[in-house]
């Protein structure tokens, strides 16, 4: 295998790399994406669910290739069986334009939502970026940073069992939880259990469910400081998963235990399903890691630890970060500056915006792994669907009121964690 | 020779969890393969993170 030379390697063809790809190729540079497995997608480490706006904020339309269900709200169940609906059927204007402008037939279902077929929608990603002019190459695994006197210049590569290096202005690190890359660049995004979810899943048919919205069930003995999911992808068929706090697992009490518990306990749902497709995956919830931009160097999407610290959600949030990130980095290039100063204006737009909101999600994470499955029983009497949107939106002012009037008790506890 | 987790390859999902929370990123997923190198200090963090329960601390 020959070096090879670009202005910037990205290193994995998620969502967040094949986003950057795409821009930074858009603007004329010349981008080259390393992407380890043989195959981009599979396997996935993904419920698959993503929120419409998070698709049209990056400028991709929902396609009837890859979205596999639309979804219309959510239904969470609480321990002691009582249910909240979370409505979301109206698709708000502004998203009906934006997928259908210039379309008179919709090609698909208008939806607040969708679950996903990742498989072939990061496949779509990558070609949308080829398209740009970027380059791909798989089956191949990126090694280690290259220095030149103490500065990134590049990676070293391997394809098959051949090793070759790769210059470049910039490395970007878009390796998901593995990120490997960042550290041989000498930046610690070592996930800790305490703020990393243990998850597994089973994409089943043949299921009994509402297939028009994502059930989620809480409770300490179901999933402790986590929760179960069931995201449709069809009128029977479902990613029915679990994520728990990584310092909860052990042997015996693994992620995989509770759901396959979960799955015993619940013959209405499950009596006549099965399994086509076996998953698991860790998830950051720590809301970021300390930075995430050095000299010629920046990280992105799950190698961040960018992800949503109360629901998991992390594709919307990943392909938002390599878009700022494809910003900043086409602006240092053009003026061939691409000192951590200067790259620094992705990590600054991050924290005004995503960041603000993810500071205060960790925050209410870390309310809600206080509750007692009493204390959460509690709260399906006095909180709304609406309410729980405010809430995953890291809006919880109005937490404080509600409490006050209608469960005192948990006031101390919401001021030490909320204020 | 330094004494690492035992992976057991018919439980493993390959989804890489452990790489992600071994603090001395001595763990690298390859396809289907998991490979551990020698900075490998058996703290058994990635055993007790394991969703599918593939790693065993002590190799037999
Ligand atoms: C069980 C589970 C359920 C989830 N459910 C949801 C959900 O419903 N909705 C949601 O929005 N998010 C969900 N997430 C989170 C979501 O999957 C991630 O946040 C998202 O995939 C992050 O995208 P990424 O591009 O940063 O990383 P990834 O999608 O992980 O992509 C990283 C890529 O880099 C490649 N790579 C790694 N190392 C190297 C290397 N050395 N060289 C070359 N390539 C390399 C990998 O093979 C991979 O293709 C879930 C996660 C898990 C584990």
């Amino acid at each position: 295998m020959q070096n090879k030379s670009c202005d910037v390697v990205i290193v994995g063809a998620g969502p967040a790399g094949s986003i950057a790809a795409r821009d930074i190729a858009k603007a004329g540079f010349d981008v080259l994406v390393v992407e380890r497995k043989q195959e981009i997608g599979p396997p996935k480490r993904c419920a698959e669910g993503i929120n419409v706006r998070g698709l049209l904020n990056v400028g991709v339309k929902p396609d009837p290739r890859w979205a596999a269900k639309g979804i219309y709200g959510a239904v969470i169940y609480f321990p002691n069986g009582k249910s909240l609906k979370i409505d979301q059927r109206k698709v708000p204007d502004d998203v009906m334009d934006a997928i259908y402008s210039g379309e008179k037939k919709p090609a698909l279902e208008p939806a607040t939502g969708y679950v996903l077929e990742r498989k072939i929608f990061e496949k779509h990603l990558a070609a949308d970026a080829i398209r740009a002019g970027a380059r791909y190459m798989v089956k191949t695994c990126a090694l280690d940073v290259i220095k030149d006197g103490g500065k990134i210049a590049g990676i070293t590569a391997e394809q098959m069992g051949e090793k070759f290096e790769i210059r470049s202005k910039i490395v970007v690190a878009a390796d998901g939880v593995d990120s490997r890359i960042a550290k041989s660049a000498g930046i610690n995004t070592t996930n800790k259990l305490s703020d990393y979810h243990s998850g597994f899943q089973y994409e089943m048919a043949g299921l009994n469910i509402d297939p028009d919205v994502l059930h989620i069930f809480f409770g300490n003995s179901l999933a402790p400081k986590g929760y179960v999911w069931i995201f449709p992808k069809g009128q029977d068929v479902a990613n029915v998963g679990i994520g728990i706090l990584g310092s909860m697992s052990e042997d015996g009490k693994r992620a995989k235990d509770y759901l396959d518990k979960f799955i015993e306990s619940r013959p209405e749902v499950f009596k006549n399903a099965s399994a086509i497709e076996m998953n698991a995956g860790g998830v950051p919830v720590s809301s970021s890691i300390e930075t995430f931009v050095a000299d010629n160097f920046m990280i992105i999407g799950d190698a961040a630890q960018l992800v949503n610290p109360i629901h998991g959600g992390g594709i919307a949030i990943a392909m938002n970060s390599g878009a700022l990130c494809a910003k900043a980095a086409v602006e240092a290039l053009k003026e061939n500056d691409t000192s951590r100063e200067k790259l620094y204006a992705y990590e600054k737009k991050w924290r005004e915006t995503d960041g603000v909101k993810m500071k205060k999600l960790l925050k209410l994470r870390a309310f809600l792994e206080k509750l007692t499955d009493e204390d959460m029983n509690k709260a399906a009497d006095i909180v709304s669907g609406e309410d729980i949107t405010k809430l995953t939106d890291g809006n919880y002012r109005f937490l404080f009121k509600t409490l006050l009037t209608k469960a005192p008790s948990l006031l101390s506890l919401a001021k030490k964690f909320l204020s | 020779m330094v004494k690492i987790p035992k992976i057991n390859k018919d439980r493993c999902c390959y989804c890489g969890g452990c790489v992600g929370v071994c603090p001395q990123n001595a763990m690298d997923l390859r396809e289907t393969e998991i490979r551990i190198s020698e900075n490998c200090t058996r703290c058994g963090v990635c055993v007790k993170f394991c969703p599918a329960g593939a790693l065993e601390k002590d190799a037999k």
